[in-house]
This record gives structure tokens, sequence and C-alpha cells, in this order.
């Protein structure tokens, strides 16, 4: 199973990728807790997740080929 | 409205467009938006709104014209510098179109005037460049039922969204709080000052909230409603991700106006971190003390460098990794604002907890430097 993950502003800055493609993630929680062992800074970030292009509030599972985007807060004007 | 008849050979280009019209002029023409913020979003936005004929426009802003700002906003020009934002674009503004009504506010919108500011209005358009304000102008907008025009950048990516619209009624109205139920760490996310911002990208976002407000009085298109648009300048990405309004955010929001004039948005936005902070008078009393150990987390290569104080670099990006080399029993961290050493302090609290005393500079260098000027006046 493929899960294809967006990484949006100040996120991909601190990952240094903006795309990647896991495989075998369950839901969204352990999607999130097997990003933030990979990357460690994304422990300390904010954002909300959206999967297939909705924004979810609660652990989420997820299906072959889903999109999950990771998208943070802006301020600036 | 002024008392002369709007002279409508000025929007014939529209008018001309299907499915827009003389009503649809009409539309704008008896629409009233508050554009809060005459920064990099409300400029672009206030001066198309302006030259399509909004009736009336409000402007919010409390502050005045620097040279930095020249870069991204727009409206502004050299012989502005040092002028009120809000006056000197209601100047512009006025010349482009002299139809229209505009008020201008030279004022911080806050819990003690917002509500009386944005009830007189039909949408608001949030074009400020903080969280403090974003949170505020939710809040107050939920409370009054008045949509929201979301713009934000950063770097080289922006958002747009249309919040708190009732006007769609198949769906239930999400706002900010949806999106995002609570500020971020302050510190974490930089504004423009900080991370930087290149001027054409608020530009284009600005342009985008002045075309979905628009959209959204005349009825035309799909406007943005419960769904926040991201833009990618380098990529030309664009990605739409649909909001859902939550009833466990429901409780995040000021249940009444009375609740609402007690919220400290600046405390709320700021709160998590701002245990470590020192202020200057403070700071300068410490600094050059044998026990203490400052440290810029600048980036190498950020100026100005200072002389008067004992101190070294460890740049935020490799702070963790540098950690251990950090002796002393009370550390200074600073940096040009006061919000990347705060995420310095943190990860110094999260490593030392309270073994060490660890303060971050408020203010950060800026601040420092002007205290300095003062001092010597």
């Amino acid at each position: 199973m493929k899960v294809h993950i967006m990484l949006f502003g100040q996120l991909a800055d601190i990952t240094g990728v903006d795309k990647i493609t896991v495989e075998n993630t369950l839901d969204t929680d352990s999607m999130v807790k097997s990003l933030q062992n990979t990357y460690p800074s994304l422990t300390q970030s904010t954002f909300v997740i959206a999967v297939d292009k909705k924004i979810i509030s609660a652990n989420t599972l997820l299906t072959d080929q889903c999109t999950v985007a990771l998208l943070p807060p802006f301020s600036g004007g | 409205m002024k008392e002369q008849t709007p002279s409508y050979e000025r929007y014939q280009r529209q008018i001309l467009l299907k499915g827009f019209g003389l009503e649809g002029q009409h539309k704008l023409l008896q629409s009233k938006v508050l554009v809060v913020g005459a920064g990099g979003l409300g400029c672009p936005a206030l001066q198309y709104l302006a030259a399509a004929g909004l009736g009336t426009i409000g402007i919010v802003d409390e502050d005045i014209v620097s040279i930095t700002n020249l870069h991204r906003q727009i409206l502004f020009t050299v012989d502005d510098i040092g002028l009120p934002k809000a006056s000197t674009a209601k100047e512009r503004l006025a010349k482009l179109n002299p139809e229209i009504t505009i008020i201008d506010y030279n004022e911080r919108l806050s819990t003690r005037n917002a509500l009386a500011i944005i009830k007189d209005y039909d949408i608001v358009i949030d074009a400020t460049d903080n969280f403090s304000s974003r949170y505020l102008i939710n809040d107050a907008c939920v409370l009054l039922n008045k949509p929201i025009v979301y713009g934000a950048v950063s770097q080289f990516e922006g958002q747009v969204a249309i919040l708190n619209c009732h006007l769609a009624s198949s769906v239930t109205p999400a706002n900010y709080r949806d999106l995002f139920p609570t500020p971020p760490i302050d510190g974490e996310v930089l504004n423009c000052a900080e991370a930087g911002v290149l001027g054409v990208l608020p530009g284009i976002i600005g342009s985008m909230q002045a075309s979905e407000t628009i959209k959204l009085i005349t009825g035309i298109g799909k406007p943005l409603i419960n769904t926040v648009l991201t833009y990618h300048s380098l990529t030309n990405q664009l990605y739409k991700i649909e909001i859902v309004a939550n009833s466990s955010t429901r409780s995040l929001l000021p249940a009444n106006e009375a609740d609402f004039i007690k919220m400290d948005y600046d405390w709320f936005c700021a709160s998590k971190n701002n245990k470590f902070e020192i202020d200057i008078e403070n700071f300068n009393k410490i600094a050059n003390t044998a026990d203490v150990e400052i440290i810029d987390v600048r980036e190498l290569g950020e100026t100005p460098i200072l002389t008067d104080i004992n101190y070294y670099q460890i740049p935020l990006s490799q702070f963790k990794e540098n950690i251990a080399a950090i002796k002393k029993e009370k550390i200074v961290v600073f940096c040009q604002s006061g919000k990347r050493s705060l995420q310095a302090a943190q990860i110094l609290f999260d490593t030392f907890g309270n073994k060490k005393i660890i303060y971050s500079l408020k203010g950060g260098i800026t601040e420092w430097f002007k205290n300095k000027s003062t001092e010597k006046r």
C-alpha cells in the first residue's frame, strides 16, 4: 500500500522534502509518528492534515494511493 | 456613497462580462468591505477593489510606511515613508476612484474596537501579518456572522480561503479555527520580516483575495468557500483543501461579545514560550557577568554584529547538534527579532530542563539596538 505525502511551507524547509511516498502505513496517527522518527524536527511543528484534499480532525484510516497533505499555518502578509 | 452618479464608463470592461453585467456592478457599488492590514496583501487587494468600484472600503492599519515595505506594498512611494499606512492608502485610492467611499482607521484592530468597526461591513479581508490579529478577526467575524476572505504568505508560498461564509446554504461555515485550531508556538512560524518574502507573492495572493471578494459579492464562479488554496510561486503548484467545520473547535471561540472583549490575543498567540523571555534592561545587567553564556542563533553571515558583548554563534539550523558545547549555568540566546531564539530556548529546555537557567532576548538585536540608541540620546 502506497501513500503519497505532501509537505507545505516551513515543513518542506525543515525536512528538506516536499513529497514523500511511504509504504504500509495504516492510518494518519502512525504515519505522523513514523514521519517524526525520520524527521525529528517535525515534532516541534504545528500543522493540519488533509487526506485526499479534505482536512481531518481525528485519526483516519489511509487507503492505497491516497494523498496526505501536511499544511502549516502562515502568518505573513 | 458619494452624491454624484457613478460613471459606469469606468467599469465598462467588467460589465461586459457574462454573468457580471450591470447587476454585478450594482452589487459591488452597494457593498462594504473592510481590509485589515494595508501591507503586502492589503495593497493589491485595496487597489483592485477600489478600481472595480467596491462601494465602501474600510482600511485598518496602525503602522507607518517604512523603506522595507516598498518592495511589496505597492500603494506607497518613498515620499510616504513615515506616514500612516491607512490614511496614505485612502488618499492614493481616492485618486484612483473618487466615486467610492473610503474610510481609514489608523489604529490596531483590538478586542476593544473590532466589533464596532466590523459590524458596519459585509465582508472582512484578513490581510494581516500576525497570528494574534488573525485569531482576533476570526473570532469577531464568527460572533458577527461576517465572511472572511483570508490570505497569508510565507517565503514563496501563499494561502487563500473564504471562511465563516453563510452564503452557501448547503455547507456549515468553517472558520479559521477549523483550519488551525490553536496558534503555533511563538517563534515556530516566521513572519515576512524574519523569513523573507518575494514581493510579488503577496501581490498574487492579495489579488486573489480581491478576486474572491468580487466573486462572493457578485455571485459569479465558485468562490473558495470552506476551501483553502495553496500556491507555490517557485513550482506554480496549486492545491485546494476542503476545510470541514468541526464541532469541537466551537469551544475555542469566545461565546459572546463580553467574552470576546476579555480575550488577550497577543498573550494567546505568544504564551506558550514567553517564560524564557528576558527584557533588554535585565539582559544588560547580566550580559557581561562571568556565569552567563550568550549565544547568537542567527545563521552565519547575518548582521549586525555586536561588539560590546561577549558571545558566540550556534546557528539555529545546527543548534541541536552543538548543544553539548554549552557549559555555563545561565544561557541567553538571541536572534534578529527574538522569535528564532525562542525556538532555541525551547530546545535548550528540552535538553537541560531546569538544570540550567535559559533566557531568550525579547525583541532580539533589533530591540537591543533601538534601546542603545535611545540611551545615547
